[in-house]
């Protein structure tokens, strides 16, 4: 118990200081003084709106679609107890996407409607991959797969969508390709932080049940816990947020799936670190946009940071899990 | 079904049905590739197509319209040949049902070699496409193959697609990265990363002629040693069959193939994955006559896709590159769920 308070202590101070860094570093420096007038309403022509309507709900959305993509993940990985499990590997992000992608271009939707429409995206493409997965029991290799092909089909869904769209932009196609977070809004600052507040309020009361999951569905069902209701719940809340924050964001590529193998590796590898991903998640996103902003020749959208990070350590996970034969 | 194949002869029933199957689909062919010159969003007549054919002189729009789908049909028969042999031949070397140059990162390697020759050199002549996508299809699938063949029990499945996701995902994040900051690029780039034939010009597929042929005729030498190598390497060893030279062929034949019909189009999906299954639901396991089915097979894949991405959304095109894909997924989930996954 007393690691993991240090920890979490740990990456909150982490994450503060890079939503500080996000929010004042830029072309223009702010200092602490600034934020500080503009956070308590003080109107300093030209600060005002740099910070208030550009940079700050930038980092919060940062900050919270991280956290959600982390949660989210971080579930799958453990009730699917594999790492390689994550919603962005096995298609289910790419169905929210698809969905997100549809609503604005086709229905025309936005806000609340947009998410909405996002979540019964992500939701449904989850059903119907575990459906297609389902064959006398749940294979991991077969998800993997299944997964894999059904990412394809809606990613080229997707693309064709954008393609053919009235006014092709490649500033907001590539929110819906990579992942970015140019142009965010209050709006989306508050749509992803209800959604993060939602999802962890749900959370939190089934994250015992997941512990216990994790042992195995015999052991957990001989502990008292209703096994498919648990899971169904812990899914349903998981696709739930991942679904907001994507619609938001987009696709931001490998967030969920690497923030539960490194919050595990930091926090040792006793309990599930459910919030331990979720700040590793923020944190990723955060340094990730700080990466994408300024320490690049050129401004990127997060995305690409994140899946240049993340290709790597997919590899390598895919090695350790080869040499443990979880995928012979 | 071996011992069913292996008693050659015309009397056989599985012998017959190929060849029917043959003749049927090679008259499909020309129908497709008559229809890919008459339909589009201005239709033309069949006889007027047929007229425009007959005499080179011949103007008017509708025979504007015919010339400039000719290079097109032509170029989707040429990438229908290439994809579904380069599939067939990885689909034998590798023993894996779910090999195609997409999944196993040859489309991606070619397409991000190709965007980033384009920004840093200004490379902007297809024969030059060719040459640095294959040297980025190479590399991409050696990546894919050392990783997807990483553990005690060698290369899976399971694994090459998985390795084959990874590195195209990554792929195609940092295309986009050297792209998104060039909007020069971009313009001419978009249409071509999701793949089409709509910029098809005999200009650029003339030059390029000669390595499909090199390509498909390493991969015809390439086949009596994939039947041997669907037996086990031991086995095809003890046969007399060289293995290693075998595999190398095979793989220099599907970088060639793979990579000249991304210069030419752009990465196009899954062909190479369905192709050759179908074929071999018609043949059996025959390599040779999987791969000549699949040279008449593939082409009809693509013309059709084609086609009903320009019926679809009328008058605009959607890229074959995503129809196959839309096609192309559902197959490989029904291959993926089936229990004997090891094996072809």
């Amino acid at each position: 118990m007393r690691r993991k308070t240090l920890v979490c202590s740990i990456l909150v101070a982490l994450a503060a200081v890079l939503l500080y860094t996000d929010i004042t570093f830029g072309t223009v420096i702010y200092s602490f003084n600034d934020l500080l007038r503009v956070v308590s309403g003080e109107q300093i022509p030209g600060i005002s709106f740099a910070l208030g309507e550009l940079r700050i709900p930038r980092s919060l959305t940062a900050l919270a679609c991280g956290a959600a993509f982390g949660i989210a993940g971080s579930c799958f990985q453990h009730l699917l107890r594999n790492p390689l499990a994550s919603p962005d590997i096995i298609g289910i992000t790419s169905g929210a996407n698809a969905a997100a992608v549809f609503g604005i271009v086709v229905l025309g939707a936005s806000g609340l409607e947009l998410s909405a429409i996002s979540v019964a995206g992500g939701l449904l493409t989850t059903a119907v991959i575990a459906a297609f997965t389902w064959k006398r029991g749940l294979s991991l290799g077969r998800l993997i797969l299944v997964g894999i092909a059904f990412g394809a089909m809606l990613d080229a869904a997707s693309s064709w969508i954008l393609v053919h769209a009235d006014q092709w932009d490649i500033q907001s196609a590539s929110r819906w390709l990579t992942g970015s977070l140019a142009d965010t809004q209050w709006s989306d600052v508050l749509l992803s932080g209800i959604a993060l507040s939602i999802g962890c309020i749900a959370i939190a009361p089934l994250s015992k049940r997941l512990d216990m999951l994790r042992l195995g569905d015999e052991i957990a069902a001989s502990l008292g816990v209703r096994v498919g209701a648990s899971q169904i719940a812990i899914i349903c809340v998981s696709v739930t947020m991942l679904s907001i924050a994507t619609s938001a964001v987009g696709p931001i590529a490998f967030v969920s799936f690497l923030s539960g193998p490194i919050a595990r590796r930091i926090s040792g590898y006793g309990s599930s670190a459910l919030a331990e991903s979720t700040l590793v998640g923020a944190c990723l996103v955060l340094g990730s946009d700080i990466i994408a902003q300024h320490l690049l020749t050129e401004q990127m959208p997060v995305g690409v940071v994140t899946s240049v990070i993340g290709g790597p350590v997919l590899m390598l996970l895919m090695y350790i899990s080869t040499r443990k034969g979880h995928l012979e | 079904m071996h011992a069913h194949t292996s008693r050659s002869g015309t009397k056989n029933p599985r012998t017959r049905l190929g060849v029917i199957c043959f003749v049927v689909s090679l008259v499909l062919l020309v129908v497709l590739a008559l229809c890919s010159i008459a339909i589009g969003s201005r239709p033309v007549p069949l006889s007027e197509v047929i007229a425009v054919l007959g005499d080179p002189g011949a103007s008017g729009v509708a025979a504007e319209a015919v010339r400039l789908r000719i290079p097109r049909m032509v170029l989707g028969v040429l990438a229908g040949m290439a994809l579904a042999s380069a599939g067939t031949l990885m689909q034998g070397m590798t023993r894996n049902p779910l090999a195609d140059p997409s999944i196993l990162g040859l489309n991606g390697g070619a397409a991000f070699a190709i965007v980033l020759s384009m920004a840093t050199v200004g490379l902007s002549a297809p024969i030059q496409y060719v040459w640095v996508g294959m040297l980025g299809s190479c590399i991409a699938a050696l990546g894919v193959w050392a990783l997807g063949s990483l553990g005690a029990k060698g290369p899976s499945p399971l694994k090459m697609t998985l390795a084959g996701a990874v590195v195209a995902a990554m792929l195609s994040s940092l295309t986009s990265a050297v792209l998104l900051p060039r909007i020069d690029v971009i313009s001419s780039f978009r249409f071509w990363q999701v793949g089409g034939l709509s910029g098809a010009r005999f200009s650029l597929i003339v030059p390029l002629l000669p390595l499909f042929v090199i390509g498909e005729v390493m991969a015809v030498w390439c086949l009596p040693g994939l039947n041997a190598l669907a037996m086990g390497d031991d086995l095809a060893r003890g046969l007399g069959s060289r293995v290693r030279l075998v595999r190398m062929g095979a793989w220099g034949a599907s970088v060639i193939l793979s990579a000249t019909t991304t210069a030419l189009a752009g990465p196009i999906g899954f062909v190479g994955l369905v192709v050759p299954h179908a074929a071999r639901l018609i043949v059996g396991s025959n390599y040779k006559r999987i791969f000549t089915l699949s040279l008449v097979f593939g082409p009809i894949l693509l013309l059709a896709s084609d086609l009903i991405g320009r019926v679809l959304t009328r008058p605009t095109d959607v890229e074959v590159g995503i129809v196959t894909a839309l096609i192309g997924a559902p197959c490989f989930i029904v291959l993926a769920r089936r229990r004997n996954l090891q094996q072809i």
